[in-house]
């Protein structure tokens, strides 16, 4: 039974805004920064391209972000593969409470986490500080900058996805495929090389692929801790701030070109993602239950899950010291909820939270609004444009939000309107206008997986009852699809509240975010007011994962 | 009451329905029968106004409905799946309808119940629909479909999702409570044991066409095709040639020399000398062991039992003979696979000629 949902008046009506608002705020900015990377004083020139190639600061830039990337990728599967296996192939005590506490770096928002590293491990950090007393050392054991300290963070926060993708792909492994391994006569590790690695390996690929692109596009890391050492993000923000705007444009289209090349890679990925085993015989049926190595297991376990949470409780430790009080101690002498009173009561400390409220409501009911539409699109009907659309849905996902902030930038900063071009930045529009297109693929993804999941004979239950069109969306339709988009919003809040990346580039004293007050904080050493931001968005992130994450997770990123 | 005139539906270069035409009277109960693909589901969806006709009107009480979509044509749908709205409870998802149709608001509390307690559902309103039996739900698909008074009720394939006694027993209620009700209707199945429990006619479709309508015993006893005999019921089939015709019928002669009269399907041609498919059902034909002596008769066909299945009721033989084989019901003694047997028509059943070419 095939569909006649053909393009009618009406989904031409709803088909035509939801694709030029793509058109406008997603393609048409990205072809300015194109254009930019190729024009210098109204002319055409490949001036830009040849100084990018020729200065050994930028390629070197771009070296960098590749082999970062790289080691990043080799680190991450190193610290989540293991994991995955410790949790889902071996029993123990306490193994579903840490197998749950090992995704929590999921719920750090980029800088937060960052931050926290700079608190634990930075110079004066409690574990240098810890190791420089204990040695009795005059200097601190090691300087969190360059490229290691830049590997760490990555590594700790993008490990979650090989931890992720792989215990889900071994929950999925049919048992039955180790235990015929195993009956044939091959050992533990011959089964582990010839029969599990291979069937994990497209989930193995995948996480690969994100983290690449996510390490690609990292910009909180080498901001804070590269010092000298420059990726290319940190080097586009550099060149943004020398106002070299078309080594800024050739960056960023460096950046993208990378961005989306991973982007196909990992489409194609997950198009060849056949592994469920042929029966329905149980992967958990495997696990081992050890008897006094349980008990072992659940140490280390324990252990590698505390090591995961320093850095969240040493945020919200942080965020209970006064400002000045800490300076040469191990642990900071003075506590007190000094921090949290001055974020609620003084003006200038409560101006980014109400910045970040008003601006990310703004983006996300902006969202959930387009997501709706998209969504329904994308789900039921068919229009001309329909690819295109959907192409153009997923894109801000896979573009750095360095690149989107500058082809924004460069996009709304002249008034043109009948180009489409008005001047928004430096206006309280800009930021929202950010969240907005980097949210468009997380709250439609929500949607579209709600509209997929939503029978159609109940849209044609209701019109055979007499019910028209209008009547079916709001009884029928929209009661069915809230929950999951409600969730997708949920999410899309926490993250444009947090949002970091795109807001350096875009925002001005008065419109400055959360996240931006945040490092301006920890610039003038008021280490507890800059946790105190941090522990509230930790706080709220959490929530909307409680809410949210399970909901909108069930189809993976980019379908 | 419902006309189809010349419907037709392709689906890029796919004819999903090739120019149907059927009529279904007031009251009426009729059945679109076929295997799946044929077309049925995509004819049902049309009435519905779900699918849009590529070719053909649709005409409902005299008033062509074709470009009117579903929510204005006042007819009511069964879905396969129940279609139950699981956010709303069960009076809400049977008062639904009333309350797009406009009922007054006063009046709809008992409208439900009375629609809830028509199929045995009564006090069932307050209850989620997540929490009813798959037979409930079905009731409760039904009593919402039927509450707003529809002038039509479609219902596509209602009892495939119930189990087998359950699908009899509701079936029977079904047929029951549409005729106390004169409710029109038109019922999609590739059931055709459910077909002929139900129907008043049949509406037999094949890729698309329609291939013949007619009451049950009609279709079973006269088929307008091979393709109709074989779908209603179990059909054998031996080729021949025709010797002489008279009329309706036609003394068919067979490679072995034998000879059946035959009755010839209607609208066939079938001239003497031409080549022709005689069809036969189980019951209609009579089998003796070959061992059981006094020789072969004229109308005799010898055959060599492949397969005995016992069936409860009756036991039916699989015979091979030349390169066909056939199944007879019934009356082999107690023939053992392998062995040889004659068989033949009762005296009183005229078997069926088709055209040979014919499909």
């Amino acid at each position: 039974m095939s569909d006649s949902r053909s393009s009618g008046r009406g989904t031409l009506l709803l088909a035509l805004p939801v694709a030029l608002l793509l058109l406008w705020l997603v393609l048409y900015p990205n072809l300015f920064v194109l254009r930019d990377s190729f024009v210098e004083g109204g002319r055409l020139t490949l001036d830009h391209w040849r100084r990018f190639w020729a200065s050994g600061t930028e390629v070197g830039a771009l070296w960098a972000s590749v082999w970062i990337s790289v080691l990043s990728v080799v680190l991450s599967a190193a610290v989540g593969v293991p994991l995955a296996f410790l949790f889902s192939r071996y029993d123990f005590p306490g193994r579903r409470i840490l197998g749950g506490l090992a995704a929590m770096p999921v719920l750090l928002p980029p800088l937060v986490g960052t931050i926290s590293f700079l608190f634990l491990y930075g110079e004066s950090g409690f574990l240098t500080r810890g190791v420089q007393v204990a040695l009795g050392l005059a200097e601190p054991p090691w300087r969190l900058t360059g490229p290691w300290a830049i590997l760490l963070v990555h590594a700790y926060t993008m490990y979650v996805y090989f931890y992720l993708f792989t215990a889900a792909g071994l929950s999925r492994l049919d048992a039955s495929y180790a235990e015929a391994s195993a009956a044939l006569g091959a050992g533990r590790w011959t089964t582990l090389r010839r029969v599990t690695l291979p069937l994990l390996a497209p989930a193995l690929g995948g996480a690969g692929l994100l983290v690449f692109m996510t390490s690609m596009a990292s910009f909180s890391a080498p901001y804070v801790f590269g010092g000298g050492f420059r990726v290319l993000t940190t080097q586009l923000y550099a060149s943004k701030l020398n106002g070299e705007e078309g080594l800024v444009a050739v960056e960023a289209t460096v950046l993208a070109l990378a961005s989306l090349l991973f982007l196909v890679l990992l489409q194609r990925y997950e198009g060849g993602r056949q592994y469920t085993g042929a029966s329905k015989g149980s992967g958990a049926g495997s696990r081992k239950r050890g008897g006094r190595g349980a008990l072992l297991l659940s140490l280390l376990a324990f252990l590698g899950v505390g090591f995961l949470l320093l850095p969240h409780a040493t945020v919200l430790l942080v965020s209970f010291v006064p400002e000045g009080t800490w300076t040469t101690e191990i642990l900071p002498p003075v506590y007190s909820v000094e921090g949290y009173r001055a974020l609620f009561t003084e003006p200038e400390r409560l101006v980014p939270v109400l910045n970040s409220l008003r601006m990310a409501t703004l983006a996300t009911v902006a969202n959930v609004a387009f997501a709706f539409a998209a969504g329904y699109l994308l789900a039921r009907r068919r229009f001309p444009g329909r690819r295109m659309v959907d192409a153009l849905v997923v894109l801000p996902w896979a573009l750095p939000g360095t690149v989107l902030a500058i082809a924004l930038a460069s996009t709304f900063s002249v008034n043109e309107p009948l180009a489409g071009r008005f001047v928004l930045v430096g206006t309280f529009a800009i930021l929202p206008l950010a969240y907005f297109v980097r949210n468009v693929p997380l709250v439609t993804r929500a949607a579209l997986t709600s509209f997929r999941q939503l029978d159609p004979s109940l849209e044609e239950a209701a019109a055979s009852l007499g019910a028209g069109r209008a009547t079916a969306l709001r009884r029928v339709v929209l009661p069915l699809v809230l929950p999951g988009l409600a969730a997708g919003a949920l999410l899309a809040w926490v993250t444009a509240l947090g949002e970091f990346v795109s807001s350096i580039l875009l925002y001005t004293h008065r419109t400055r975010p959360i996240s931006v007050e945040m490092l301006a904080q920890l610039r003038a050493f008021d280490f507890g007011g800059a946790a105190a931001y941090g522990v509230l968005l930790i706080a709220l992130v959490a929530l909307a994962f409680v809410f949210g994450w399970r909901r909108v997770n069930e189809e993976p990123p980019g379908g | 009451m419902l006309r189809l005139a010349d419907l037709g539906r392709r689906f890029g270069d796919v004819v999903a329905v090739d120019g149907v035409s059927l009529e279904v009277a007031a009251g009426e109960f009729l059945t679109l029968l076929g295997p799946s693909g044929c077309g049925k589901t995509t004819t049902l969806r049309m009435i519905a106004g779900f699918e849009t006709p590529t070719s053909g009107r649709i005409v409902l009480d005299g008033r062509d409905v074709t470009p009117i979509p579903p929510q204005g044509r006042g007819v009511g749908m069964v879905f396969q799946n129940y279609a139950l709205f699981t956010h709303m409870d069960v009076a809400e998802n049977v008062a639904f309808g009333l309350q797009a149709q406009g009922a007054p608001r006063a009046e709809i509390p008992a409208r439900v119940e009375r629609a809830l307690e028509r199929v045995e559902l009564g006090g069932y309103g307050k209850r989620r629909v997540q929490e009813l039996s798959g037979g409930q739900q079905q009731r409760v698909a039904l009593a919402r479909a039927m509450a707003p008074e529809p002038r039509l009720l479609l219902l596509d394939e209602p009892l495939s999702n119930l189990d087998a006694a359950l699908r009899e027993r509701t079936r029977s209620e079904l047929r029951a409570l549409l005729k106390e009700l004169g409710i029109t209707a038109v019922f999609v199945t590739h059931d055709q044991e459910e077909a002929f429990a139900l129907s008043d006619r049949i509406a037999v479709l094949d890729r698309g066409r329609l291939q013949q309508v007619g009451t049950p015993e009609a279709l079973y006893a006269r088929p307008a095709n091979p393709f109709v005999a074989g779908f209603l019921g179990r059909a054998s089939f031996l080729a021949g040639r025709v010797e002489s015709r008279r009329e309706e019928t036609a003394v068919c002669l067979f490679p072995g020399g034998e000879r059946w009269e035959a009755r010839v399907a209607a609208g066939a041609e079938l001239k003497a000398g031409a080549a022709v498919r005689v069809m036969a059902r189980p019951e209609s034909l009579r089998m003796r062991r070959a061992a059981s002596g006094g020789g072969r008769g004229g109308r005799e066909l010898e055959g060599v039992v492949t397969e005995r299945r016992f069936a409860g009721a009756a036991t039916f033989y699989r015979v091979r003979t030349g390169r066909a084989e056939v199944t007879v019901q019934g009356g082999g003694g107690d023939a053992g696979e392998g062995e040889a047997v004659y068989f033949r028509p009762h005296d009183d059943a005229l078997p069926i000629a088709f055209p040979a070419e014919a499909e």
